[in-house]
C-alpha cells in the first residue's frame, strides 16, 4: 500500500515535542501511565501507510482522563499496522492490560468447541442467559477510528455478501441501520439486538461514531441465537446467545458460525486480521487475542455481598459487570460474569474458566442460602 | 520571548508582503502558505462517488449545497495545515438537523479553508447570510461606538445588555484543527496581550486547568464559566479535543468585559452590563477590542481578517462582524401577539431563550439580538438592535395601554 501523505502530521512536526506533549497530570488510564515524552518523541513523526499517527492513537485517552468503574485503555488502533508502528507505546500497554504479556509471547487460538468440558449443566434457576461474543477485523481495511465512508461501505457490502451465503441454523437476514422499517426496529429493540449510535465519549472521541448510521447494520439468524454487528466499535462483532445455562451449546454455535464466516471472507481475499503474537487484531488493545467475552447473567444476591466476592472472582479469572454491560452497575443481585482474560489463552481456555467458575459460584450461592459457610470452597488462584 | 511560530508584521491590507521573525523552518512554513492551490493531494483509496456522504435525511446548509460535483472537485484538496474537506463537513454529516435552527453543517480548520473550499463555502455563506455574495461584495468594518444614538433602553423592560464577537489569531489553526502546541500558543499570545490592559479594563486570567475551587465557584456564580462543549455540533467538529488544555477565561475587575480563550473560537470577546445602557456596553466593547489588537500587534501578531469575509471565525455563520448584540427584555404582551415574529423579522432581529441559542424563553423574557453578521458593520448592526429594541418596547407599552401596534416595514438588507 503506498504511503499516505499525512499533511496534517507533517505540519505538526514544526512544533516542538514539549509543546505538543499532552497534559496527562490528572489522568488515570493505561495510555497515561505508559506514555513518556521519550516515547512520544520517538513516535510523533511516524504514520502508518494509511496515515494514522500516535496522536490519533491516544486522542481518546487524552480526552477521557478516567472512568469510575474501570481502568480504561486510553488508546485505539486505526489499522492493522498501528500495532507495529506504535509498538513502543502499545507493547507496554498490552503488557499492563494483559497480565504481563511480553512482546515475544505467542497467542494460542483454539476454536474447537469439542475441547470444552461440561458447560451444558449450569442451573437455569440461577443462570438466566449465556452469551459469547468476539470481534473480527477484515484484512485490507482500516479500523473504525480511521476508516472513510468508502471503506466502511465496502466492509458492509462484503459482510452482507458473506452472511447471505450462510444456511441451516445460520440462515438469516441483514438489517441496515439507515434502512430498516419502524416495525423491524421495534422488533430488534424488543429482542435486545439493536445497537445505537455510541454515546460513550471513550468511543466518540476516537472517531468511531462518524457518519452514523452510514454502513452500519445488524444481521441475525432466524432463531435469534447468532448475531453480527457490522461497523460499530469493530468491523464485526459476532455474538452467540440464548436463555438459560447451556454455555456448551452457545459456544458450539459460536465456533461453527465464526469458522463458516471466516471461510467466506477468505474466499473473497479478505480474511480476518490475525497474527501469532497478538491473535485477532481489534480496534481496542483490550480485545486482542481472542477478543472473546464469554459470560452469563447469573443471580448471586448472597454471594455478591459476601466479603470475599471480589477475591473469588479474581482467583477464578472472572470479572463482573452490571446487566447493562461494561459501563453499568448490577440490578437486583443479577450480575454479568465473564472471563477477564483475552490475550495469552485460547477461546476454549477462557470459556472453560467461565463454565467452571460460574458452576462453583452457583454452588456457593446455594450454600449461603442454607446458611452454610463457603470458606472451604474458596478456590486457589487459577 | 522567542517563539517558534511565524509572526506577521505587515498590516492586514498587505498580505502579499510578509516579514518573518524566526528560523528557517518558519520561513519555509510561511512561503508554503502562499501556494494554496499547489498543496499536495491526500491519497484516495476510493473514488469520490464511493466517499460522497449520504445526505438524504439531512437539513443543514452544507447538505443543501454539497453536490457530488463539488465534492468530487474538492475532496482531494488540502490546506497548507493539512485540513481536508471531509474534516470540514464531518459535523454536518454527523448532525443531520436541529429542531430550532437550520445549522451550517461545516466549519473552517484554518484561514485558508475559506479559500481552498470556496466552491462549497461561498454558496453556504450566501445562503446563511441572506444573499451576501462573497465573490462580489465587500464587508465593512466599523468599531466607532460614538456613532450610536438612542442607545440607552428603558430599564423597566431591558434587564441586561450584551455584545459579543470572536477573534482569531492569524497564523494559527482554528479550534477544529489546531494542535495542542497551537492552542497553547493562542493562549499565550492572548493572555500576554490582556495583561497589558489598564484602568477599567484591567483584569485577570483564569486557566481552566489551574483555577482553584473558589475561583471556579465565583465564575459559575457570575455566569462566566464555560464548560466543555456537549453539543454534538461542536464535538463532532473536534473542538473539544484535549479539554481543558489551554482553555481559560479572562475578565476585567469590574466584570463587564470578558474573554473566552479556545472554546469554539480562538477568542470570544464579551462586553456586558445589567440594565439598558447598550451604548456604554458597545463603547467598552470597541475600546477593549482595539486595545487587544494593538497589544498583539506590538508582538507581531494580528487578527484574521479580509475585506471579502471580514473577521474570520470557525463557523461560517460568524463571519463578517461575528457580532451578536442583544438584550434580555421583558415583552410578556408583545410575545403573545401573533405579529411578534413578523415584527422581529422586519426589524432584522432574532429571539432566543434567556439560556442562549438552544433554549426557549422563560416568563415572557427574551434574548433579542441582531440576525445579521456579514455585509453590515458593527455600528450598523448595533444601531439596528438599538432601533429595533426601542420599537419593541414601544409596542409593549402600547399593548399595556390597550392600544394597537403596527408591524414596521422591512429593513433594507445591505446598507
Amino acid at each position: 500500500i503506498p504511503m499516505a501523505k499525512n499533511c496534517h502530521n507533517d505540519y505538526k512536526m514544526k512544533f516542538s515535542l514539549d509543546e505538543e506533549f499532552p497534559d496527562l497530570s490528572l489522568h488515570n488510564n493505561h495510555m497515561a501511565k505508559v506514555l513518556t515524552k521519550e516515547i512520544y518523541g520517538k513516535l510523533r513523526a511516524k504514520s502508518t501507510p494509511s496515515g494514522f499517527t500516535v496522536d490519533d492513537v491516544i486522542q481518546t485517552g487524552v480526552d477521557n482522563p478516567g472512568h469510575p468503574f474501570i481502568m480504561t485503555v486510553g488508546c485505539v488502533a486505526g489499522d492493522e499496522e498501528s500495532y507495529e508502528a506504535f509498538k513502543d507505546l502499545l507493547d507496554p500497554i498490552i503488557s499492563d492490560r494483559h497480565g504481563g504479556y511480553k512482546p515475544t509471547d505467542k497467542h494460542k487460538t483454539d476454536l474447537n468447541f469439542e475441547n470444552l468440558k461440561g458447560g451444558d449443566d449450569l442451573d437455569p434457576n440461577y443462570v438466566l442467559s449465556s452469551r459469547v461474543r468476539t470481534g473480527r477485523s477484515i484484512k485490507g481495511f482500516t479500523l473504525p477510528p480511521h476508516n472513510s465512508r468508502g471503506e466502511r461501505r465496502a466492509i458492509q457490502d462484503l459482510s452482507i455478501e458473506a452472511l447471505a451465503s450462510l444456511d441451516g441454523e445460520f440462515k438469516g437476514k441483514y438489517y441496515p441501520l439507515d434502512g430498516m422499517t419502524d416495525a423491524e426496529q421495534e422488533q430488534l429493540i424488543a429482542d435486545h439486538f439493536l445497537f445505537d449510535k455510541p454515546v460513550s465519549p471513550l468511543l466518540t472521541c476516537a472517531g468511531m461514531a462518524r457518519d452514523w448510521p452510514d454502513a452500519r447494520g445488524i444481521w441475525h439468524n432466524e432463531n435469534k441465537t447468532f448475531l453480527v454487528w457490522v461497523n460499530e466499535e469493530d468491523h464485526l462483532r459476532v455474538i452467540s446467545m440464548q436463555k438459560g445455562g447451556n454455555m456448551k451449546e452457545v459456544f458450539r454455535r459460536f465456533c461453527v458460525g465464526l469458522q463458516k464466516i471466516e471461510e467466506i471472507f477468505k474466499k473473497h481475499n479478505h480474511g480476518f486480521m490475525w497474527n501469532e503474537h497478538l491473535g485477532y487484531i481489534l480496534t481496542c488493545p483490550s480485545n486482542l487475542g481472542t477478543g472473546l467475552r464469554g459470560g452469563v447473567h447469573v443471580k448471586l444476591p448472597k454471594l455478591s455481598t459476601h466479603a470475599k466476592f471480589e477475591e473469588i472472582l479474581t482467583r477464578l479469572r472472572l470479572q463482573k459487570r452490571g446487566t447493562g454491560g461494561v459501563d453499568t452497575a448490577s440490578v437486583g443481585g443479577v450480575f454479568d460474569i465473564s472471563n477477564a482474560d483475552r490475550l495469552g489463552s485460547s477461546e476454549v481456555d477462557q470459556v472453560q474458566l467461565v463454565v467452571d467458575g460460574v458452576k462453583l459460584m452457583v454452588e456457593m450461592e446455594k450454600k449461603l442460602e442454607k446458611g452454610e459457610s463457603i470458606d472451604g470452597m474458596i478456590p486457589a488462584q487459577k | 520571548m522567542a517563539s517558534s511560530f511565524s509572526r506577521v508584521l505587515s498590516s492586514k491590507r498587505n498580505l502579499g508582503i510578509l516579514s518573518v521573525v524566526g528560523g528557517s523552518v518558519t520561513a519555509g512554513f510561511l512561503l508554503h502558505r502562499e501556494h494554496l492551490s499547489a498543496g499536495p493531494s491526500v491519497r484516495r483509496l476510493y473514488p469520490a462517488s464511493a466517499e460522497y456522504p449520504d445526505l438524504r435525511k439531512h437539513n443543514n446548509c452544507m447538505a443543501s449545497n454539497l453536490t457530488p460535483t463539488i465534492y468530487s472537485k474538492l475532496c482531494a484538496k488540502v490546506t497548507p495545515n493539512g485540513y481536508t474537506l471531509d474534516m470540514a463537513i464531518q459535523t454536518g454529516v454527523d448532525n443531520p438537523g436541529h429542531p430550532f435552527i437550520k445549522t451550517v453543517g461545516m466549519v473552517a480548520g484554518d484561514e485558508e479553508s475559506y479559500e481552498v473550499f470556496a466552491d462549497l463555502l461561498d454558496p453556504i455563506i450566501k445562503e446563511r447570510h441572506n444573499g451576501y455574495d462573497p465573490t462580489t461584495m465587500k464587508h465593512p468594518t466599523d468599531l466607532d461606538a460614538s456613532k450610536i444614538h438612542s442607545g440607552q433602553f428603558d430599564a423597566k423592560y431591558v434587564l441586561s445588555s450584551r455584545v459579543r464577537t470572536g477573534r482569531s489569531i492569524r497564523g494559527l489553526s482554528l479550534p477544529p484543527a489546531c494542535t495542542r502546541a497551537e492552542r497553547r500558543e493562542v493562549e499565550r499570545v492572548v493572555v500576554d496581550a490582556l495583561a497589558g490592559l489598564k484602568d477599567d479594563l484591567n483584569g485577570k486570567y483564569y486557566s481552566l486547568t489551574q483555577m482553584t475551587d473558589e475561583e471556579q465557584q465565583q465564575l459559575i456564580d457570575d455566569h462566566f464559566l464555560f464548560d466543555k462543549p456537549v453539543s454534538p455540533l461542536l464535538t463532532c467538529a473536534g473542538m473539544a479535543r484535549d479539554w481543558p488544555d489551554a482553555r481559560g477565561i479572562w475578565h476585567n475587575n469590574e466584570k463587564t468585559f470578558l474573554i473566552w480563550i479556545n472554546e469554539e473560537d480562538h477568542t470570544r470577546v464579551i462586553s456586558m452590563e445589567k440594565g439598558g445602557n447598550m451604548k456604554r456596553v458597545f463603547e467598552r466593547f470597541c475600546k477593549g477590542l482595539k486595545e487587544v489588537e494593538r497589544l498583539i500587534q506590538e508582538k507581531g501578531w494580528e487578527f484574521m481578517w479580509n475585506e471579502r469575509l471580514g473577521y474570520i471565525l470557525t463557523c461560517p455563520s460568524n463571519l463578517g462582524t461575528g457580532l451578536r448584540a442583544g438584550v434580555h427584555v421583558k415583552l410578556p404582551r408583545l410575545s403573545k401577539d401573533p405579529r411578534f415574529n413578523k415584527i422581529l423579522d422586519n426589524l432584522r432581529l432574532q429571539k432566543r431563550g434567556t439560556g442562549g441559542v438552544d433554549t426557549a424563553a422563560v416568563g415572557g423574557t427574551f434574548d433579542i439580538s441582531n440576525l445579521d453578521r456579514l455585509g453590515q458593520s458593527e455600528v450598523q448592526l448595533v444601531q439596528t438592535v438599538v432601533d429595533g429594541v426601542n420599537y419593541l418596547i414601544e409596542c409593549e407599552k402600547k399593548l399595556e395601554k390597550g392600544q394597537d401596534i403596527k408591524v414596521p416595514p422591512p429593513l433594507k438588507q445591505f446598507k
